[in-house]
């Protein structure tokens, strides 16, 4: 018996919300709702949670940051700078770094988180071309998420441009370039964008800065709503198996394990970007000096995932398209704008051309292929894969050159042959051991797993030691 | 039920688990501490603080010194640069007037003798002790030619020399000094360099490196001075991971931070796909 | 007093149970049927529920120790921040928080498999209605092409004009108002401002130059000045001699895109070692100085373009005129500059 009504901690809230927005019923599902749990469908997580760290760190981060290139003299703490002539945006970061509590580690875990972002997005990607997931009814939330994956291109390349040092500076000169060099329309989109011929207005660092911390987070966050609810309404796919089947997905529901495993997996997210941040030097701009137009430094790369754009802009033999004497093709096109656009739309188009190339007619799907289950489209997809990587190892093969003393013009020459003739070696090879994979029903790693059995004079079955079928 | 079968592994895995993190992290740490350690200087620079003293350096007599070079020559370098030195055509050029800065440039650092003419001279351990370079260097000298050059990197700034770094040597030597490639050619890192050997390079212009005669000696005093700090350059950020930018960094966010997280998911995720 | 009294009266009151609840509340299910009830749907397929101690005690050390980590991350933020130092406390912290939650989702709290059927997402009837009542709107419009095409007309002028303002954000390539720094008699200055005479560019060196006076930072501004042997350039003779005594410039901008050509190869021994160049260190094209800046390797597409040069009345190296060539990465017009 109790002397005053109790509190119940759970119902009362809950009871407050539901009679002023009806939401119990909402929230009785939410918390019932089940999510198949392989390992593998947790990899668009791993891009949701880094996507979270970046929001967070970089709001830190754009309360430091001054988007001017007025000239300064650095009067910092740090030394090969002292005296020198550097814009604001250089120096508002060099004072975060050197000046600013945890400035630095903020700032690292940013850029690792931008970094770690692209592997994620990628590895999902890589996913769901390769099982399917992107069959009917979800094509056009593949659509969405590929929209994202070049959005977060752009938007990474824009956040370690912003700073204006010495590395980003040239890679700003190369994005003006590639931009200039459209057919028709470049030179013009390229005034538009800089606010006047390169290096542009002073509008110009305000501009990117409000793209880079407005525009585009919002773009993702809208497109993630989308993605997200889509996969609500449809429900997630699954693997065949067990009581799984096109009729009813089985999984984990929300609460507690899938919410408690979903939440852990977001700290660990966070936890290791913040160790990076702290343990991992990256982008020592202080290292790199400030821009200016007439310098540049040997072994400079833009970040991880843009080195497919420098390995096209090195291979590309220098052709350039013209009538008379008016330009229609300035070079830096083909491996700068060309290439990327022809990647994009086959990843764009990847649920078409599945529909005609490797699976045929347009059945609603549930369940998932393993990727040895459709051998063509998954050869298709590491050719695609062995395409860009080839081309990105191209990007950084100076370094490659440097370590092992064969010749950069060498090694150009064998990545040009090796672009067109890799993927194609590659979709064979993937193909023949999709096939052969199938056939014996053997576990990729693990290899074959069972018994083999005999019969026994006496009837029944026995097993036989040390044997392996064939 | 197979969860529950599934369930009895869980500790160990959780156990592995933690120990491969307290592994990785340790690794990492273990690494860093080993990557920011200052690079071992290489014994022909006499210790790293080489800064010169322009002539002879040897306590012999000069004219022992000159004859004990000529034999040297004669020895091991007439066969590429003639008996005269006045150089043989496709094989090695004259020395005339390439001065004792060139051949103690070259004998110190053992870019000579080279193997081949078409060869690119490298640093590598020389064949000679240091009484002999320093006779090799006089004969040489003999000849005209700018002398060995004395640098007191206390002359100049480190600012100084970063900007100066930048705008004449970051092209090829990359902004660090980590070395890089051009068409037809390598370029060294810089990190054993002595301050003597970056004056000397400086006036001679070795292999297919521009000569800077133009610098005044406070300019190549602060040039010296930053490339004997980038065998140590600030790292507030952690472990340098090689301070060649982007490259490694991709590297550590495939194969660390990505190979980590598979990890992770494959341990918090099922594995079956049956 | 009075507060108290009611007070009192009340706790009375409800101690008797006299007093009417606030909201009726519906009779308590047993926990086992309203499991039941609450799963379906979702149908429940398995549900474990025992307890595992040894799990919850590591939960438990994992959180305290997370715990200790984020309190060491404040005192050190105090003291000492130190980034590595703060890297491992936070990242420790959160990264220790993590583990406990991802293991009590899997040891600690009951393992349940549900399964909740796929949705039907096709509804033809509603597919019909839709259509029936979009185009109920139509009903008794008399003038459907009319309105249709007015509509359109103004739907897209509209959408036009709404998108003509961002041409402000930046000049036309016609409009350009930064001509070349570079104009006759222009004199050529090092990093410090320093005029150039042409015995101070030695043989073998490359010195990196502006226009006096000029902003530095356009892509028409920097150069770089090398000699050469007068006799080995192969260019024609109106070329040739804007490069008084072998010393020529060339623009530092690359024609490719837009880096700084900053590398110079030139060849100590040049019977043994590659001939002179410049080289661009972003994707490598290589330029022959000898030749008018003729591209032998590398995606540029154009000549790097050459300063004109000449010497004044003092002594000193000055502009001879604007670049033979465009300058900078090719756009459309690039090659209607001449060469």
């Amino acid at each position: 018996m109790r002397l005053l009504p109790h509190p119940d901690p759970i119902r009362d809230p809950v009871r407050f919300v539901d009679r002023r927005l009806g939401a119990a019923g909402l929230l009785r599902s939410t918390l019932r709702y089940v999510f198949p749990d392989h390992w593998s469908f947790m990899l668009g997580e791993l891009a949701l949670y880094s996507f979270v760290m970046l929001v967070a760190t970089g709001i830190f981060l754009s309360l430091n940051y001054v988007p001017s290139d007025e000239t300064v003299t650095y009067a910092g703490s740090y030394a090969p700078l002292a005296g020198r002539q550097v814009g604001a945006q250089y120096d508002s970061v060099l004072r975060l770094v050197f000046d600013v509590p945890a400035g630095n580690l903020i700032r690292q875990t940013h850029h690792w988180a931008a970094n770690v972002f692209v592997v994620a997005i990628a590895l999902h990607l890589a996913r769901i071309c390769l099982t399917g997931a992107f069959r009917k009814p979800r094509e056009l939330n593949h659509v969405v998420g590929v929209t994202m994956l070049a959005l977060a291109l752009v938007e990474g390349f824009l956040g370690y441009s912003l700073v204006d040092d010495l590395l980003s500076g040239m890679g700003l000169a190369i994005a003006y370039s590639v931009a200039a060099s459209v057919p028709l329309v470049g030179d013009d989109a390229a005034f538009l964008l800089w606010g006047g011929e390169y290096p542009g207005s002073s509008a110009f660092w305000p501009r990117m800065e409000i793209v880079h911390v407005l525009l585009i987070p919002a773009a993702i966050a809208v497109l993630l709503s989308v993605h997200l609810l889509q996969v609500v309404r449809q429900h997630h796919t699954q693997f065949p198996g067990g009581p799984r089947s096109e009729r009813a997905v089985v999984g984990t529901p929300m609460w507690a394990g899938y919410a408690l495993r979903s939440i852990g997996l977001f700290l660990i997210v966070a936890g290791l970007l913040l160790l990076l941040g702290g343990l991992v030097q990256i982008n020592p701009v202080w290292l790199w000096g400030p821009y200016e137009t007439a310098l540049s430094t040997n072994g400079a790369q833009p970040d991880w995932y843009l080195g497919w754009l420098i390995g096209a802009l090195r291979l590309m033999p220098g052709w350039e398209l013209t009538i008379g004497d008016d330009t229609l093709v300035p070079n830096p096109f083909w491996g700068g704008a060309l290439y990327p656009l022809v990647v994009f739309a086959i990843l764009y188009l990847w649920p078409w051309l599945d529909k005609l190339l490797w699976s045929g007619g347009g059945r609603r799907h549930e369940l998932l292929d393993r990727p040895r289950d459709n051998p063509r489209r998954t050869a298709a997809f590491a050719a695609l894969a062995t395409w860009v990587f080839t081309i990105l190892l191209a990007g950084s093969v100076d370094r490659l050159a440097f370590r092992t003393t064969i010749s950069y013009e060498g090694q150009i020459w064998a990545l040009r042959i090796g672009a067109i003739v890799a993927p194609v070696v590659v979709y064979l090879v993937t193909r023949r051991i999709c096939e052969e994979l199938r056939r014996r029903g053997d576990h990729p790693l693990r290899g074959w797993s069972g018994t083999v059995v005999e019969r026994t004079p006496e009837g029944g079955h026995a097993p036989v030691r040390d044997e392996q079928p064939r | 039920m197979r969860r529950g079968a599934r369930r009895r592994r869980l500790p160990r895995r959780v156990r592995v688990w933690a120990a491969l993190l307290c592994g990785v992290l340790a690794g990492t740490l273990l690494l860093g501490q080993l990557a920011s350690r200052p690079a071992p200087v290489a014994a022909q620079d006499g210790g790293g603080g080489r800064e010169g003293v322009p002539g002879v350096t040897s306590a012999l007599p000069r004219a022992a010194l000159l004859a004990e070079g000529r034999r040297l020559f004669a020895a091991g370098c007439s066969s590429c640069h003639g008996d005269d030195a006045r150089g043989i055509a496709g094989a090695g050029p004259s020395l005339r007037g390439a001065g004792a800065a060139a051949a103690d440039f070259y004998l110190r650092t053992g870019r000579m003798p080279l193997d081949a003419p078409d060869d690119e001279p490298r640093r590598k351990e020389s064949p000679y002790s240091e009484r002999q370079i320093d006779a090799l260097v006089a004969y040489v000298g003999s000849f005209g030619g700018p002398p060995v050059p004395a640098v007191r990197t206390s002359r100049g700034s480190l600012a100084l020399g970063f900007r100066l770094f930048q705008e004449n040597c970051a092209g090829c030597h990359q902004v660090v000094a980590r070395g890089g490639i051009t068409t037809g050619a390598w370029i060294p890192g810089l990190q054993q360099a002595s301050p003597v050997d970056v004056a000397e390079a400086l006036a001679i212009g070795p292999y297919v490196m521009p000569r800077f005669t133009r610098l005044t000696p406070v300019e190549v005093a602060a040039l010296a001075r930053y490339v004997t700090w980038t065998r140590q350059p600030d790292d507030p950020g952690g472990w340098g991971i090689g301070h060649i930018g982007p490259v490694p960094e991709g590297m550590v966010a495939w194969l660390l931070a990505g190979a980590a997280l598979i990890l992770t998911i494959r341990l918090i995720g099922e594995r079956t796909s049956e | 007093m009075r507060a108290l009294q009611v007070a009192l009266a009340w706790i009375g009151l409800r101690l008797l149970r006299r007093l009417p609840r606030r909201r009726p509340r519906p009779p308590r299910e047993p926990v086992e049927a309203q499991r039941r009830r609450r799963a379906q749907p979702p149908e429940a397929l398995s549900f474990e529920a025992e307890p595992h101690r040894g799990s919850e005690l590591l939960v438990a050390a994992l959180l305290l120790a997370a715990a200790l980590a984020a309190a060491a991350f404040v005192v050190f933020y105090v003291v000492w921040p130190d980034t590595q130092l703060l890297g491992l406390c936070l990242g420790g912290a959160v990264l220790l928080a993590g583990v406990a939650c991802a293991l009590a989702g899997k040891r600690v709290v009951p393992q349940e498999t549900a399964a909740e059927p796929y949705e039907e997402l096709h509804d033809e009837r509603a597919v019909d209605d839709v259509g029936a009542i979009v185009r109920e709107a139509g009903e008794g419009v008399s003038r459907r092409r009319l309105l249709a095409g007015a509509a359109g007309l103004a739907g897209t002028t509209i959408g036009v004009a709404a998108a003509v303002p961002l041409a402000s954000l930046g000049p036309g390539v016609d409009d350009r108002v930064a001509g070349t720094p570079w104009r006759r008699g222009r004199r050529v200055v090092d990093g410090d401002g320093r005029p150039l005479r042409p015995e101070q560019i030695e043989p073998g060196s490359a010195v990196l130059a502006y226009p006096e006076g000029a902003d530095r930072d356009t892509l028409e501004a920097p150069v770089t000045l090398l000699r050469l042997d007068p006799d080995t350039l192969d260019m024609p003779a109106a070329r040739r001699a804007a490069a008084p005594g072998g010393v020529i410039a060339y623009s530092r901008i690359c024609t490719h895109a837009a880096c700084a050509v900053s590398m110079y190869r030139h060849p100590l021994s040049p019977a043994t070692a590659p001939d002179d160049a410049l080289v661009c260190p972003c994707h490598f094209s290589t330029f022959d100085p000898r030749r008018g800046g003729k591209v032998v390797f590398g995606p540029a597409g154009r000549p790097l373009p050459q300063l004109p040069l000449q010497v004044n009345g003092d002594g000193e190296l000055v502009a001879a005129g604007g670049f033979i060539g465009a300058v900078g990465p090719t756009y459309g017009g690039s090659r209607e500059q001449g060469s």
